[in-house]
């Protein structure tokens, strides 16, 4: 009975796709155009920019990879909150200075390298998450103007944080190194140097130390499923294993001469990188379409995977043509950042599928139901809060290890700003954002951000404009895509009463 | 003890904490060594200086859309008409024209402000339950795009132009010998004609910048005249209650137009009057924080996100100017770099209140998901 009706509704709904496919492409094509008109006109803009400003897609391309490894982790940590339907976290600044307290504690007392940002990120963590709580308990407080108050959250944090960094540093906390602290002896300097200590500390590390890093754990994980199962007596977890093997083959194969050189790097050259996204794509696909071969499933999209083995083939062969080569020969991508963006994007899609998770898109999507269906709203919300202040507390280690210079009084201050400007771009809003979307912003904004002040140069021979147009670019997107948002919300209000 | 009860229910913990604090701050200044006139002088000034910026936000939070954080789109079209006076009065040459060029200011500075605020308040009326946030960014971002406009400007005059390259205008304009401290700074209305020599005068060594605040309390009385006539009521009630006022045939959304429009009038001349009393325009990124200080302002004089009026501008001006002005020198004398204590404290208090008002109102948000 069950499964009759099953099919009967999967009939339905294909016969809908087709309808709509059918009846008119150019339709389609223009209701996507405008659902992305955001980041179409973005788009339109930064590829008019590069063009104007006459910069190299060399440099263009190089900048926007360090752009990316340094903002990716910030605005993915975004993503959570508006699952959660809080909205954009304007304060995640406050994560940004929770990672300032323990990138500076770091430095004074002297440690170096990883085990010095080991020594930040300890710190940060918990800070991040008591901050986080705070946050997420007052904005309980005032639903629905979450955002708004975590703008002001930002500014009176701002406060706290410069009392902290101005008067408690070395009036009432002693420092130890006394070149970072200001002529009186009270109050940290306004800039401190990385270079020497933590620049860098994550973007030098090795492929071949991730690769340990990742069997440890997976070694970790596969002893506690194993225990775990033997004590229910169930079937011994296949899936853990088999990855276990895989990661201590990897790693194996760094031993090799010939191939372990390859493993030492740091950087990834971006050619090596599209070789191997493609090559995880192609298997990917063909593990999935063998799959569906074996034991058919219901609502298997076949052409989904043909297409995605095509688009990587076209990948790959773009690369044989010269000036795309040209472009991309001397990019490469730092390992580690970049791992833990691609890790990032991995937690928020697992998450999802996590009991917290759809409890957060429930509450999210209304909250009078997910109270009504069990749900602990407010807790649930506040747990939203404390993922994204501790994701963005990491973003910002990320960041200024690799900018290499911490600006003690001004590092956090935009971190907010850019980093909802460049999801928003991706064609994100208040109550939808999706790791596409983040990554799409990202490049986007940034591209913008490399060119605007030359492309200003060559217009109006003044770089400061291209500076100030960015900046208010920025706001503005911000203000649109809220008040195009608003809009939306408005044409169908939940109460409407005719004039 | 119970009248007591009432009083502080009526007035509001916040108020009295902040008002004992500033009482306690005049007290101590003297104490620690500080001219009692100075003081009070430099109180009265910062009072008459912001006093119709704060203003501006009265209609706004009456029509309903919340507190105008954007009303620096106000203070851009003001410091558009400011500049432009100056510019003029170069341009025509000839003796300095104090007057004249006050005059022109506003001038050109209202109807500026009237297309700014009509155009505003049409995206306010389309994005109800988010007027906050959205009228924050609205405003951040009018004023980064206002530094093109300042930037690229082909000005002529001595006092505005950018005095390295020469192109666009600089970032503070002085406006000494043109209507700086006109009706605030005695040294300045000393030389001029008639009663206009009493716009500010010094009674025992405070000086009284009579003329501003004689403005300031004149535009409040304005308002005041407004809200009380059968529009300004109408006004009100749409911001009191939107399905209220719609079924009593008034048109809610042009009712929050106007609102709008005269919060962004009133930046506008908000920002004039204060440039005249602190002898300088400040264009640039100055303004970008400046709407946070208005709203700071009234929510400390007793202004929730839904109801504001004229006696909350008045006393809320009054102390929380009148404590940041206050605090600066008293904690200069007690701590070393009380300066930069000062700078770190006035944030968190601005707006630790906005956050408290906000939380007690449970948001501005009338679409309730």
């Amino acid at each position: 009975m069950k499964s009759k009706k099953k099919t009967n509704q999967s009939e339905v709904s294909q016969a809908d796709i087709q309808v709509i496919d059918g009846t008119n492409p150019l339709k389609a094509s223009l209701d996507w155009m405008f659902n992305n008109k955001v980041m179409l006109l973005f788009a339109a803009l930064s590829v008019g920019a590069v063009l104007v400003s006459g910069i190299s897609m060399n440099f263009v391309v190089s900048n926007i990879l360090t752009r990316f490894a340094r903002n990716g982790f910030t605005v993915l940590s975004l993503l959570i909150p508006v699952l959660a339907g809080l909205g954009l976290n304007f304060s995640i600044v406050i994560g940004a200075m929770a990672a300032q307290v323990g990138i500076f504690f770091a430095i004074d007392w002297g440690t170096i390298g990883v085990p010095g940002m080991l020594v930040a990120f300890a710190i940060a963590t918990p800070l991040a998450m008591l901050l986080g709580f705070g946050v997420g308990r007052l904005f309980n407080k005032m639903k629905g103007a979450e955002m708004i108050a975590g703008l002001i959250m930002a500014f009176f944090a701002e406060g706290f944080y410069q009392l902290f960094f101005l008067f408690l540093l070395g009036g009432v906390i002693p420092v130890k190194t006394p070149s970072n602290v200001l002529a009186g002896g009270v109050g940290i300097k306004n800039t401190i140097d990385l270079t020497g200590n933590l620049k860098y500390a994550l973007d030098l590390v090795k492929l071949a130390d991730l690769f340990l890093v990742a069997a440890v754990i997976l070694l970790v994980v596969t002893a506690f499923k194993a225990v775990s199962s033997l004590k229910k007596k169930e079937a011994f977890p296949l899936k853990p294993a088999v990855f276990l093997f895989l990661s201590a083959v990897l790693y194996g194969v760094t031993f090799i001469p010939g191939v372990g050189d390859y493993f030492k790097t740091d950087r990834l050259p971006m050619i090596s990188a599209i070789e191997i996204g493609g090559l995880i794509t192609v298997l990917y696909c063909l593990f999935k379409l063998i799959v569906n071969w074996r034991r058919p499933a219901e609502g298997f999209k076949k052409t989904r995977y043909l297409v995605m083995i095509l688009a990587a083939a076209v990948l790959y062969g773009l690369t044989y043509i010269p000036p795309v080569y040209d472009t991309i020969k001397s990019a490469s991508l730092a390992v580690l950042p970049f791992g833990l963006i691609a890790g990032l994007c991995v937690f928020n899609r697992v998450f999802l599928s996590t009991r917290l998770g759809q409890n957060m898109r429930t509450a999210g999507q209304s909250q009078v139901i997910a109270n009504a269906s069990g749900i602990h709203v407010d807790r649930v919300r506040v747990i939203a809060m404390m993922i994204s202040t501790v994701l963005a507390s990491w973003g910002q280690l990320i960041y200024l290890q690799n900018l290499g210079t911490f600006g003690t009084y001004g590092a956090h201050t935009n971190v907010g700003l850019y980093a909802i400007a460049a999801l928003l771009v991706g064609g994100a809003s208040v109550q939808k954002a999706t790791n596409k979307q983040a990554i799409t912003g990202i490049i986007l904004f940034h591209t913008l951000f490399v060119v605007a002040p030359d492309a200003a140069n060559t217009l109006f021979n003044n770089a400061m404009l291209g500076e100030y147009f960015r900046e208010g670019v920025s706001y503005g997107v911000i203000a649109l895509a809220l008040a195009m948002h608003a809009w939306q919300r408005k044409k169908k209000p939940a109460l409407e009463v005719p004039e | 003890m119970s009248r007591m009860r009432l009083f502080m229910q009526r007035v509001g913990w916040p108020r009295v904490i902040i008002g004992l604090f500033f009482v306690l701050l005049v007290v101590a200044s003297p104490l620690l060594g500080l001219k009692l006139t100075d003081v009070v002088s430099d109180v009265l000034r910062r009072w008459a200086l912001f006093g119709i910026l704060v203003l501006a936000m009265v209609p706004g939070v009456q029509s309903g859309i919340g507190l105008n954080f954007g009303v620096s789109l106000g203070i851009v079209a003001g410091l558009i008409g400011a500049t432009t006076s100056i510019e003029l009065a170069y341009r025509m040459g000839g003796p300095a024209r104090p007057w004249t060029e006050l005059g022109i200011a506003f001038l050109v500075a209202i109807p500026v402000a009237l297309i700014f605020g009509w155009a505003y308040g049409h995206l306010l009326n389309r994005v109800k339950g988010s007027e906050m946030t959205v009228s924050t960014y609205v405003g951040f971002s009018a004023v980064a795009f206002s530094k093109i406009y300042w930037a690229v400007l082909p000005v002529k005059s001595g006092t505005l132009i950018f005095p390295y390259g020469g192109e666009g205008m600089r970032n503070t304009i002085s406006l000494e010998g043109t209507y700086g401290g006109l009706l605030s700074d005695p040294d300045v209305t000393a030389n001029q004609p008639g009663i206009l020599k009493w716009m500010a005068f010094r009674i025992g060594g405070v000086s009284i910048p009579i003329g501003t605040i004689l403005l300031f309390l004149f535009v409040c009385f304005l308002v005041w005249l407004f809200l009380r006539s059968k529009s300004g009521i109408a006004l009100s009630a749409a911001g009191e209650n939107e399905l209220f006022t719609r079924s009593n045939a008034i048109k809610v959304d042009s009712k929050r137009l106007q609102g709008t429009i005269l919060s962004t009038v009133l930046g506008a001349v908000g920002i004039i009057i204060y440039g005249q009393v602190y002898g300088f325009l400040q264009l640039y990124a100055a303004p970008l924080y400046m709407g946070f200080a208005c709203v700071a302002a009234v929510l400390i004089g007793g202004a929730t996100t839904r109801r504001a009026t004229i006696v909350n501008v008045i006393i809320g001006t009054l102390l929380f100017q009148g404590i940041l002005t206050t605090s600066l020198p008293v904690i200069q004398r007690l701590v070393p770099q009380g300066s930069r204590l000062s700078e770190v404290v006035r944030p968190i208090v601005s707006n630790g209140i906005i956050l408290y008002a906000l939380s007690k109102t449970k948001g501005g948000n009338q679409i309730e998901k």
